[in-house]
């Protein structure tokens, strides 16, 4: 399957990675030949869902609800590059058509 | 031009468990920011998430509680997308094989009838941090603290035709997460959080019009207010010739107002997977029948019996069924004053106790009236010891001190007064020192009955049987008409 500079272009964008206009050509090879050997091996007929419950333990095992982590903020945040406030401070998300108080999940 | 509201609700329920849903971190409100997000939660190499029981049993609680299917293998997938409060990259969800499938909820309907809301699924996945944007100039501030907090997502079929349904639809699943205690259901702290999708069409239309998806609307006033505005944006635009754009709209509470906002990801492109860390969930039968043992009677088996049982309204019944603790209550009530004085009961719980929890903000289990106390107050109502008006006196009394119920009624002389003879005295001076006013009653001026009430319970300091009033003030007003 070939993808096109489009293609890399996207995936460049919501993989957040920075790309030189005159890499793209190489990528675009490098990865039409990933997704290929991708589309070989799914051409192997393996049913995925025989395979996981035929495995010794087919359950993802359970914890107890009970609190074990101490708080350990100093030690995580060492290796910050930006904290104040107890936050992690990153560049700016607000534009101005979010509102300040924006809070939610996917 | 005529047009039809269809609507969708997506609701975000924060689980009460003590632990996050894949780590040993706690999930209490209010923390300082950081302190309770543990390596798990913050995505650092060569961690694994476990997933937590509690937050599995309360998913099975819920899809019981809403005749759903419990399904015997769910899957865990990552959604990946870029955003500073997601720490992973992606978000541990369920995508294709979520826990509970199917359901619904029964809503009330402002004409007193039944609409059926279908659930079309539910499914266990862990909350993002937080933002903040004002703190710090050219910079957010990042508190993980609600990261891996368990959310239990719970998203209905577009049945819903109105706000005030959706409205309904949204207290109806409140009312059952409390009942269920799987939920404290407090909105202003985000643990019961709704978007909307919301789409209009002509009457009889089957395909259904582009929708836009409305979030932050955490309040049920917001609700309403966010969905009847988006219902006019959409008209508005259709019937100037223009086209809905199918996008994620953000209400600002402050403005009254939704806008087109930025999304998390441009294309929703969250490339899902199953997570290579997680095996499939799987549950028995036997696990499930052990959680529905344990289920409390359910808010809409509840609703019913309250009607067959103590025939209240079906208004009544949903007031009192706004909480398990207010339910409780109301039964201990009737316990006291039995059957009979049911509705009596529900009026002074579901009115003047609600009212006045409401006013100091005092939550039901905290009331400073017991059940006991206010059975004791409704059961001097129902043999006529007290009035309405001396019965309201000593509520208040009762709620700022306290006290006993006969003892008071004695210590502030709050006895009603029944005797008959005692009433037509009081009438008779009420008479006497009106003429002008019976003169012009007894001309025809019926509205003038009552000023006579009004003087006679003033007189007697609101003591009287106002029916016995009535009757005597009529016979004696009526004698020379």
């Amino acid at each position: 399957m070939a993808l096109t500079a489009a293609d890399i272009k996207q995936i460049a964008h919501l993989a957040r990675l920075n790309i030189a206009e005159h890499d793209i050509p190489l990528y675009t090879e490098q990865l039409s030949r990933i997704v290929d050997f991708v589309e070989q091996m799914n051409a192997v007929p393996i049913d995925f869902s025989t395979l996981i419950s035929a495995s010794d333990e087919p359950n993802t095992p359970l914890r107890a609800d009970t609190v074990t982590e101490i708080d350990q903020r100093e030690l995580l945040q060492s290796i910050a590059p930006h904290t104040a406030a107890g936050l992690y401070l990153v560049p700016s998300v607000l534009d101005d058509k979010t509102p300040k108080d924006i809070d939610y999940v996917e | 031009m005529n047009w039809e509201t269809v609507i969708g609700l997506e609701v975000h329920v924060q689980l009460a468990t003590k632990s996050k849903i894949f780590s040993g971190a706690p999930t209490a409100f209010g923390a300082e920011p950081n302190t309770q997000a543990c390596a798990i939660d913050l995505g650092f190499p060569g961690v694994l998430p476990v997933l937590n029981r509690e937050a599995v049993n309360m998913a099975i609680k819920l899809g019981l509680g809403i005749q759903a299917s419990i399904e015997k293998k769910s899957v865990f997938a990552r959604k990946n997308y870029f955003y500073p409060d997601l720490p992973k990259g992606y978000q541990i969800t369920q995508h294709d094989l979520p826990i509970v499938k199917g359901g619904h909820l029964d809503i009330l309907l402002e004409d007193n009838s039944i609409k059926r809301i279908n659930i079309t699924r539910a499914h266990l996945e862990e909350d993002a941090g937080k933002s903040l944007h004002d703190t710090f100039p050219g910079s957010s501030g990042i508190d993980l603290n609600r990261a891996g907090t368990p959310l239990l997502e719970i998203v209905s079929e577009p049945d819903m035709r109105s706000a005030k349904e959706a409205v309904s639809y949204l207290k109806a699943l409140h009312s059952l997460v409390r009942f269920l205690e799987i939920c404290d259901g407090n909105m202003q702290e985000g643990s019961f959080r709704c978007d909307a999708n919301v789409s209009i069409k002509r009457p009889g239309d089957t395909k259904l019009g582009t929708r836009a998806e409305l979030k932050n609307i955490n309040s049920f006033r917001f609700v309403e207010h966010a969905i009847n505005h988006e219902i006019q944006r959409q008209i508005d635009i259709l019937e100037s010739g223009g086209k809905i754009s199918q996008e994620t709209r953000l209400y600002d509470p402050d403005k009254d107002e939704t806008r087109s906002m930025r999304s998390k990801e441009d294309a929703n492109d969250y490339r899902y997977f199953p997570d290579p860390d997680l095996l499939p969930l799987t549950l028995t039968d036997k696990q499930i029948q052990e959680i529905k043992s344990t289920l409390p009677e359910l808010p809409q088996e509840k609703h019913q019996r309250f009607l067959d049982q103590y025939h209240l309204s079906a208004y009544d019944a949903t007031v009192l069924m706004s909480s398990r603790a207010l339910a409780d209550y109301f039964e201990s009530v009737v316990a006291i004053v039995s059957n009979d004085h049911a509705k009596l009961a529900s009026n002074w719980v579901a009115g003047e106790l609600a009212a006045a929890l409401n006013k100091d903000n005092i939550d039901i289990t905290d009331s400073r009236i017991s059940a006991n106390t206010l059975g004791q107050l409704v059961l001097r109502i129902a043999d006529n010891t007290l009035s309405s008006k001396t019965a309201k006196t000593l509520f208040e009394a009762l709620w700022l001190d306290g006290g006993d119920v006969d003892q008071l009624i004695e210590a502030k002389g709050l006895k009603q007064v029944t005797d008959t003879k005692a009433i037509q005295a009081l009438v008779q001076k009420i008479i006497d020192d009106n003429p002008a006013q019976v003169a012009d009653y007894r001309s025809g001026k019926d509205k003038l009955f009552g000023f006579f009430v009004g003087q006679a319970m003033k007189e007697s300091g609101g003591k009287l049987n106002p029916q016995q009033l009535n009757d005597v003030l009529l016979e004696t007003l009526n004698q020379n008409r």
